[in-house]
């Protein structure tokens, strides 16, 4: 399965970030073949609104399994949801430990976003 | 001409003065609350038979038949309104700025326009005075396209006055950025002028003249006339606090009911602002 975890790093030893939708990139780590892939979220920083649509619309598209992220609003929420995406609200620790503990079962799955939407509407 | 009466912040007394400046113009008289997410210058008249129209906008419809999810309406949206899954295209309503751009550029075919109802405009005739009341529906995040429905309106022939939204963003800019002239209510106290300079920014930004109405005027300090003479920012009037004023609130009786006295006052405001449009055309 492949997770995705949101930062502003690169790679494994980077900490995972409390953003989402405004996260600079997504490092990617295929747990099947320990593989890591990095996309890019800059494009989204910069829209007005609905930013963490287009990364959920990414990451689904990638393919993804899991997301690891700090907060998630109800919108990205639901379509990862609707995808069959797991997503996992994570303290800002290092990918590889956030990956660890995705593997060990130590971080739980939410059933609902994590934050608001912008405007108070879900 | 075109008055609007703004202010940074809500409870400055707007619309009290607003409804009151309609009532002592002794003119035909449009007055159009353009306050969608909370109206409240129809309280201030007593109901009559009202007409009711609903307001919608376009926004996509996508058929699930005929989307082959190729992406390109998702990538397009500069709203991030469309997500473009590998099984489905999802809409998201709030966001959707009804640019239609979407609908034309499916190659597929695959979107169509339906109306999306956004709220209802109400019109009440009392005496000289029109008023059209604009009512954005619960849950609706998107004003702008109610309160230009509302200012379709407008008559050129009449007197027209804005009650603007709170605020300094888009709902209001939407409201006021034809108008003739901008009146801003403030009062005096570190808040009011906080949140007025901020308000005459975003007037002056527009190019639209702008003058100041201060409210409760006797219980500040001289902060608002140092900041207006500075500007160069006329103060049309100053209403002092009065018990009387606040009695008449609180029954939901106007100002002009509180005191009857302000009547010349509030035909001079105005006249004023008439001269402040007429410079600004030459
Ligand atoms: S552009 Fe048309 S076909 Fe392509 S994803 Fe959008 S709705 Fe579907
Ligand atoms: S009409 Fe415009 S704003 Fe609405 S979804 Fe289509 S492209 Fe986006």
């Amino acid at each position: 399965m492949k997770i995705a975890f949101s930062t502003n790093g690169t790679n494994r030893e980077d900490l995972v970030d409390s953003r989402f939708g405004r996260a600079e990139r997504f490092v990617i780590i295929d747990s099947i073949s320990d593989e890591l892939q990095v996309v890019d979220n800059i494009q989204n920083r910069q829209s007005s609104q609905g930013a963490g649509i287009q990364s959920a619309t990414t990451l689904i598209n990638q393919g993804v399994g899991a997301v690891v992220t700090g907060q998630c609003g109800p919108k990205a929420f639901t379509l990862l949801e609707r995808s069959g995406i797991r997503v996992y609200p994570c303290p800002a620790i290092t990918i590889a430990e956030a990956f660890r503990q995705v593997q060990q079962n130590k971080l739980s799955a939410t059933t609902s976003a994590t934050v608001e939407g912008h405007w108070g509407e879900v | 001409m075109k008055l609007a009466i703004a202010s940074g912040k809500g409870g400055t007394g707007k619309t009290t003065l607003t409804v009151a400046l309609a009532q002592a113009a002794q003119a035909p008289v449009q007055l159009l609350d353009c306050d969608v997410e909370e109206p409240n210058s129809h309280l201030f008249f007593t109901k009559g038979d009202s007409k009711r129209d609903v307001v919608t906008v376009a926004v996509p419809h996508i058929d699930p038949q005929r989307c082959t999810h190729c992406g390109l309406c998702g990538d397009f949206c500069a709203y991030n309104a469309l997500a473009c899954l590998p099984t489905e295209t999802i809409l998201f309503e709030g966001l959707c700025h009804s640019c239609g751009g979407c609908m034309r550029l499916c190659p597929h075919q695959a979107i169509s326009e339906r109306q999306q109802r956004i709220g209802y405009i109400d019109q009440w005739r009392h005496g000289q005075i029109d008023l059209f009341s604009g009512v954005l529906d619960v849950g609706q995040a998107m004003s702008p396209p109610l309160i230009r429905a509302v200012k379709r309106h407008q008559q050129a022939d009449k007197l027209i006055l804005l009650d603007c939204p709170p605020g300094t963003s888009c709902p209001l800019t939407t409201t006021i950025h034809d108008a003739d002239v901008v009146i801003l209510v403030t009062e005096p106290t570190p808040f009011g002028l906080h949140d007025l300079q901020i308000a005459v920014e975003t007037v002056r930004q527009l190019n639209r003249p702008v003058a100041v109405i201060i409210n409760r005027s006797d219980l500040g300090d001289q902060s608002i006339h140092d900041y207006c003479r500075s500007k160069k920012i006329p103060i049309l009037l100053q209403i002092p606090f009065e018990k009387r004023i606040a009695v008449a609130y609180s029954r939901g009786d106007g100002l002009l009911d509180a005191l009857p006295g302000l009547q010349p006052q509030l035909a001079l405001v105005l006249n004023q602002a008439r001269k402040l449009y007429r410079e600004n055309l030459t």
